[in-house]
């Protein structure tokens, strides 16, 4: 998909989000544009979850603004995905997880199974395809997730802590498919709290502290000479609740 | 020969019962079960009042529904024309009003409770409202057993509704609860204790079964 023809830039200005009296989201103005990985970086609670839900869409702004670059609602929802923390799928099996996605996107019944079994090998889960969906690994359950979204063809991929409920082994598996994500070009937007995983998979960092964006950074930049004292805190580990 | 008539008798009246409240069990599944959803999905003004109605109605009393439906297909009444009391016809449509609200609250509940869990993921794939209601249906199908086998232990078990717009008459209309009820009180215990302990016994069998049934799917499909 070119940027030409995209959705993308995604543009945030002065987004703020309550919830019962608290400001989750606090004035956040960036815009999010095609290329670079971009690695959403903050302790627990720092409101990296809400701000993904917000720029999908899942949640609204209570006031400030979230555009696309035009093309109209329907191109913009279809041209986006999401994958959570922890992956929900319906029980039927692997391949019917990733169909019943691409028939909501009305793609033409004859192209799906061939598009799904193509999003299946591209996880590594082809052999499973006609297995229960709940019955297969965590693992292998985020990474029919992964599927799921890639099978959709998405510009931007979000993910939300992809790896956070996953062992070692899982873990590099599934960061193993977001770097084949990337280098096929789709737009990758993570959030994680994880430093490592942050800067392997990440060009760019937005740190996220107490609802605000606190630092814009490319990602050896962030993590040689942070700018902001949070961010060096978080870089060192000092943030008490990491 | 005495006991051969005897059996067929009984062997008819359970027939009948199977047959009236498993008709009405179906349509009030049919009918129920994507109610319950949508009003488990939707947001609309007046949803808060229905799931306390809805939740209410479970507890409707037979009598009165029989009252209600006898009142709707007398003979004066604005259906009288079908000539439907005293059928077994009369006694589905009475026990479909009775088990709908008991089907449509609990798939409500449990619906609802799978919308915690999958709303975000439907969302973002784009489902919603009565397509994200019956996906939702579909994915928890096993667990809705249990509020359609609630709803057939109601219509198997109760009296007050079919003896009213059944009529109880020999043969056509008189059903296990119908006929405990009559022969307890002309006195024929054997007859009336024997029809019990099928009723009971059927009952634990539907629910081992749907239990059975339950047990499997969760280790087929998790």
């Amino acid at each position: 998909m070119s940027a030409a023809h995209g959705i993308l830039p995604l543009s945030l200005r002065e987004v703020r989000f309550a919830a019962g009296g608290r400001n989750l989201i606090d004035g956040v103005s960036t815009e999010i544009v095609a290329g670079p990985a971009t690695v959403i970086l903050g302790a627990n609670g720092a409101g990296k979850s809400v701000l993904m839900r917000l720029m999908h869409g899942l949640l609204q702004p209570t006031s400030g603004k979230i555009a696309w670059r035009g093309q109209g609602e329907e191109r913009v929802r279809r041209g986006q995905a999401m994958v959570f923390q922890r992956p929900v799928l319906l029980r039927r099996s692997a391949l019917a997880n990733i169909l019943y996605a691409l028939e909501l996107a009305r793609v033409p019944a004859a192209g799906r199974e061939a598009q799904a079994m193509d999003a299946l090998r591209e996880v590594g889960l082809a052999e499973v395809a006609h297995r229960p969906a709940r019955v297969l690994s965590g693992g292998e359950q985020q990474r029919l997730a992964l599927a799921r979204a890639w099978a959709l063809h998405p510009e931007v991929l979000f993910l939300d802590e992809p790896t956070a409920n996953l062992d070692p082994g899982a873990t590099r598996e599934i960061e193993n498919v977001i770097k084949a994500f990337d280098a096929s070009g789709t737009k990758i937007v993570m959030s994680t709290h994880n430093l490592g995983q942050a800067r392997r998979l990440g060009d760019e960092v937005l740190f996220i502290h107490e609802g605000r964006l606190a630092e814009r950074a490319p990602v050896d930049q962030f993590f040689a000479r942070p700018a902001s004292p949070e961010a060096a805190a978080f870089v060192r580990g000092e943030l008490p609740w990491v | 020969m005495q006991t051969q008539t005897y059996m067929a008798e009984i062997a008819r009246i359970v027939a009948l019962s199977l047959g009236i409240s498993l008709s009405a069990v179906l349509l009030a599944a049919l009918i129920g079960l994507p109610l319950g959803a949508a009003i488990a999905v939707g947001r609309f003004p007046g949803r808060r009042t229905l799931i306390v109605l809805l939740n209410a109605l479970m507890g409707l009393p037979p009598v009165v529904v029989g009252l209600l439906v006898y009142l709707l297909l007398s003979r004066a009444g604005p259906l009288g024309e079908l000539g439907l009391l005293f059928t077994p016809q009369a006694m589905v449509i009475a026990q479909t009003i009775l088990v709908l609200p008991i089907i449509a609250a609990l798939c409500r509940q449990s619906v609802e409770d799978a919308w915690v869990e999958y709303e975000e993921q439907l969302r973002s794939l784009g489902a919603h409202g009565f397509h994200a209601a019956l996906t939702l249906v579909w994915d928890i199908r096993f667990s809705l057993v249990t509020a359609v086998l609630a709803g057939l232990g109601r219509a198997l078990a109760e009296v007050g509704a079919v003896i009213i717009v059944g009529g109880n008459i020999d043969g056509v209309t008189r059903v296990m609860t119908t006929t405990i009820a009559l022969e307890t009180s002309k006195g024929d215990l054997p007859l009336a204790l024997s029809l019990g302990f099928i009723l009971i016994a059927l009952i634990i069998l539907l629910n081992a079964a749907a239990h059975l049934i339950k047990e499997a799917a969760q280790r087929r499909y998790g």
